[in-house]
């Protein structure tokens, strides 16, 4: 049962004054999964985090985690880790004694919290930085032993708020693609907030989209990009043109991918318009294409062929089965 | 020096005459006690005379209590206030003013009123009860500087992640303020430690009134009765006040870097 429902959620609310920052917001996990709650700034992404590690006191509802109500436990009494957007790492200790820090705490004696401290290191690619400082670290080494530190205790479930935020662009994604990796090989649960909704499709078991305090929608990466079930989850996540009310009806939709220069088995609809902008970005051709009264964006992957040029006039492709509706 | 910076330097050498004139001035007469040349008797005398000795010792001891006491009240305050009733800083701002502002010999006469040997709390009844009330009325006096250093101190390092950290590791608060907290304002809790004991080594009313034997009374007493004794007391005084101030100037090097590298 417990690897079922191994992080429960039930009814969460939360309010500041008259201000309702989550509203009734209830999920289930199992045991091992990889979870994002993915949302804007302000959709209260970040309180069901910190309510979750006992930081926010909910207004209403309760969270379990393995089959026990943690709601009334201090952040102290709930064996948890955390990672944090700013690192947290103590400016006094060495990275050895930060990642030991919680082993101490829990009364571990001093061989057993050197080899765990050891093994920790070298999970995280950075073995015979016992000695160093934080500050003499660079931001994506802080960040690694911020995670070593939480998952040390070996913590029921790991919490990482924006932990990548901090981090230049290639760094954020060789550090998301090892938090991964470890993630897997511990098999730990963790809950994983973000608004940068790539960062979300590309690490996630499920993702839980939020806006405003509710959830848009659960599921795992390929429906939420494939099925949005609401207006916002479509919008919010990835890329999506509009298509002519004129011509599919009004609220009709799709991915800048899912339409095609040439002709595909599936496809079943073509379009005419004119070529008003080209952006090659590498592996892939980024045009913007007039249709009628509006602007279509398509992206091909690059070819060695001679790409369309400004005002040429092309044909598109697409399936109808690739066309979202927009709901509410 | 280029002309330009004519001006600049005689603000500054004015400036400094102004305060160094009356010290030289001070330095040299203490060492004219014997007639006709240059000599240290005098500090040879103050420092053989055995109620010198007896008084600072008795000074030092005070001032020690008064920096344990004070950072014992100041520490775990300023931390709650900066994690949990931000809202209450300009109260606290406040009342840490208030020693600066009321005199000191308000505040000891309140003590006498409230203290005294026939009241329900009769500390002033013993020597020791008499200590304890001299130690209370110097964390008070220090108490604007020792909240300022630790306020600063605490502003330098991310507080509420720090505990956020610690907490979810196991930790409680006593943990957090020993071990995360305390070491990481140390620098600055020993700058307000060496300004607590500055004015505890010179601090006349308080002692004076509640008539222990410490060194501010000793320093006015040798001044209404000697000569060239006081000349010599004062530029030991300036020497310890300097070497407190020259202590923080070399903490602060020690200050722990929490600035993170950036990739």
């Amino acid at each position: 049962m417990s690897d079922q429902h191994f992080l429960r959620v039930e009814g969460l609310t939360k309010h500041y004054g008259t201000n309702a920052v989550v509203k009734g917001v209830s999920f289930d996990f199992s045991k091992g999964e990889f979870i994002s709650l993915l949302g804007p700034s302000g959709c209260g992404k970040t309180t069901i985090l910190r309510m979750i590690a006992g930081f926010e006191t909910p207004s209403s509802g309760t969270i379990q985690v393995d089959g026990e109500d943690i709601t009334a436990l201090r952040p102290n009494q709930r064996r948890l880790g955390m990672v944090f957007q700013a690192y947290a790492l103590f400016p006094n200790l060495t990275v050895g004694d930060n990642i030991g820090f919680g082993l101490k705490v829990a009364g571990l004696g001093r061989e057993q919290r050197r080899a765990r401290v050891e093994e920790m290191l070298k999970l995280i690619g950075l073995p015979g930085f016992e000695k160093r400082f934080p500050y003499e670290m660079s931001g994506g080494q802080q960040q690694r032993v911020a995670l070593a530190r939480a998952i040390a205790p070996r913590p029921r479930l790991l919490l990482l708020d924006e932990p990548l935020s901090a981090l230049d662009a290639k760094i954020r994604v060789s550090l998301r693609e090892e938090i991964r990796a470890i993630q897997r090989e511990l098999g730990i649960t963790t809950v994983f907030v973000t608004h940068d909704q790539e960062e979300a499709l590309s690490i996630s078991d499920r993702i839980v989209v939020m806006n405003a305090g509710n959830i848009e929608q659960l599921g795992t990466p390929h429906d939420i990009y494939n099925r949005p079930s609401t207006r916002f989850a479509a919008t919010f996540v990835g890329h999506l043109n509009t298509l002519p009310a004129a011509s599919f009806g009004p609220d009709r939709a799709i991915r800048p991918e899912l339409i095609s220069l040439t002709q595909r088995p599936d496809t079943d609809t073509t379009l005419s318009g004119i070529v008003s902008d080209i952006g090659f970005m590498g592996s892939v051709l980024r045009l913007k294409v007039d249709v009628a009264d509006v602007r279509l964006s398509i992206d091909t992957f690059n070819a060695n062929s001679t790409p369309p040029q400004r005002g040429d006039a092309v044909t598109l492709h697409l399936a109808s089965r690739d066309v979202l509706a927009l709901g509410a | 020096m280029k002309p330009r910076k004519f001006w600049p330097w005689l603000v500054f050498t004015l400036g400094a005459a102004y305060f160094l004139v009356p010290l030289i001035a001070t330095f040299e007469f203490s060492l004219k006690m014997r007639r006709g040349y240059y000599s240290f008797d005098s500090y040879g005398s103050v420092f053989s005379d055995p109620a010198f000795q007896a008084t600072f010792a008795y000074s030092a001891l005070i001032g020690v209590f008064a920096i344990v006491v004070g950072i014992v009240v100041v520490v775990p305050a300023v931390y709650f206030v900066r994690l949990r009733l931000p809202h209450l800083r300009p109260l606290m701002e406040f009342i840490t003013l208030l020693p600066l502002i009321i005199p000191a010999i308000v505040l000891v006469y309140g003590y006498i009123r409230l203290y005294n040997s026939s009241s329900i709390v009769p500390f002033t009844g013993s020597a020791l009860g008499t200590d304890i009330l001299l130690i209370c009325g110097y964390v008070t006096l220090a108490m604007p500087y020792m909240y300022r250093a630790v306020d600063t101190g605490m502003r330098a390092i991310d507080v509420k992640t720090l505990t956020e950290a610690a907490q979810i590791m196991g930790a409680d608060t006593l943990r957090i303020i020993t071990s995360i907290i305390l070491p990481n304002i140390l620098v600055a809790v020993l700058s307000g430690a060496f300004l607590t004991f500055a004015i505890v080594i010179g601090e006349f009313t308080i002692a004076s009134l509640l008539n222990r034997p410490a060194f501010g009374p000793y320093l006015q007493n040798i001044g209404a009765n000697r000569a060239y004794e006081p000349s010599a007391l004062a530029i030991i005084s300036f020497i310890i006040t300097w070497g407190a101030m020259g202590m923080i100037q070399l903490l602060a090097r020690f200050a722990p870097r929490s600035a993170p590298v950036t990739d």
